[in-house]
């Protein structure tokens, strides 16, 4: 389905994912980070692009890996994007949300 | 949609390392759903958060028909450390974290964790035996007035 984001037509699933990473942009995540309450900074951009990339790794997520990450520790990460840590930054990220139960 | 459940509360009562980390996955998984969550480590429950036995939990051999081993092969020597190395494997695979390091997890997470003082008071354990992360010693009663809001689950394992 298509949904209206920072004033663009962006392809998205049932739950507001980005299908189609190539339609992503730093707008589209400001606009969908609003809608989260969430405002972002620098802190929330490192963690943002850290998630992209192992996306297009193909890495899978998971809180354990960003424990290992080194960009940021778990308390950081439930403070930034509170309410569902890897829901909300994968949202944001314009990646599919990590189908993992850990 | 938004869930229904806004925390939830178990009470870990056994120590196999596979109650264990049901209680573990779940209350994680809790957390990252943006729903509260919360541990209360009783009887043999309380192993898991004893800084000397944590990385020490076992399958259950015996007694465990799932196991697809007859009970008595299941009781020999060694048959329970074997059986416990090759989940612990299979677990790595799926970047399940060790018995301490996913306590650490969930501390970090914001899920809360208790020892029973009836337990601890039984086993005669002290403070210090205990994981560092520990939130505190309830009794059951402190317990069940942390469930203090609309949508509340407790959950046995």
């Amino acid at each position: 389905m298509k949904k209206i984001i920072a004033n663009k037509e962006i392809d998205v699933n049932e739950e507001g994912y980005l299908v189609d990473f190539s339609q992503w942009d730093k707008e589209v995540s400001e606009c969908i980070a609003g809608e989260c309450n969430i405002v972002m900074t620098d802190k929330h951009w490192e963690v943002i692009e850290y998630l992209q990339d192992k996306h297009h790794k193909e890495e899978a997520l998971s809180i354990r890996g960003i424990k290992k990450s080194g960009v940021i520790n778990i308390k950081e990460f439930y403070n930034l994007f509170p309410g569902g840590p890897l829901k909300k930054s994968t949202l944001i990220a314009g990646i599919p949300k990590p189908k993992s139960c850990i | 949609m938004e869930s229904k459940v806004k925390k939830m509360l178990f009470i870990l009562s056994k120590a196999t390392i596979e109650n264990a980390y049901a209680a573990f996955v779940m209350a994680n998984g809790a957390r990252m759903e943006g729903i509260e969550s919360e541990i209360f480590f009783t009887f043999f429950g309380l192993e898991a958060i004893q800084k000397k036995k944590l990385e020490h939990l076992h399958v259950a051999t015996v007694g465990n028909p799932a196991m697809h081993i007859p009970t008595m092969l299941g009781g020999l020597p060694g048959v329970e450390a074997l059986a416990t190395k090759m989940m612990k494997k299979e677990m790595e695979k799926l970047d399940m974290p060790p018995i301490g390091e996913f306590l650490e997890i969930l501390s970090d997470s914001g899920c809360k964790l208790w020892g029973c003082k009836l337990a601890v008071d039984m086993f005669h354990l002290k403070r210090e035996d205990l994981i560092d992360e520990l939130d505190g010693i309830l009794t059951i009663g402190d317990f069940y007035s942390r469930a203090d809001q609309e949508g509340c689950q407790i959950v046995f394992i």
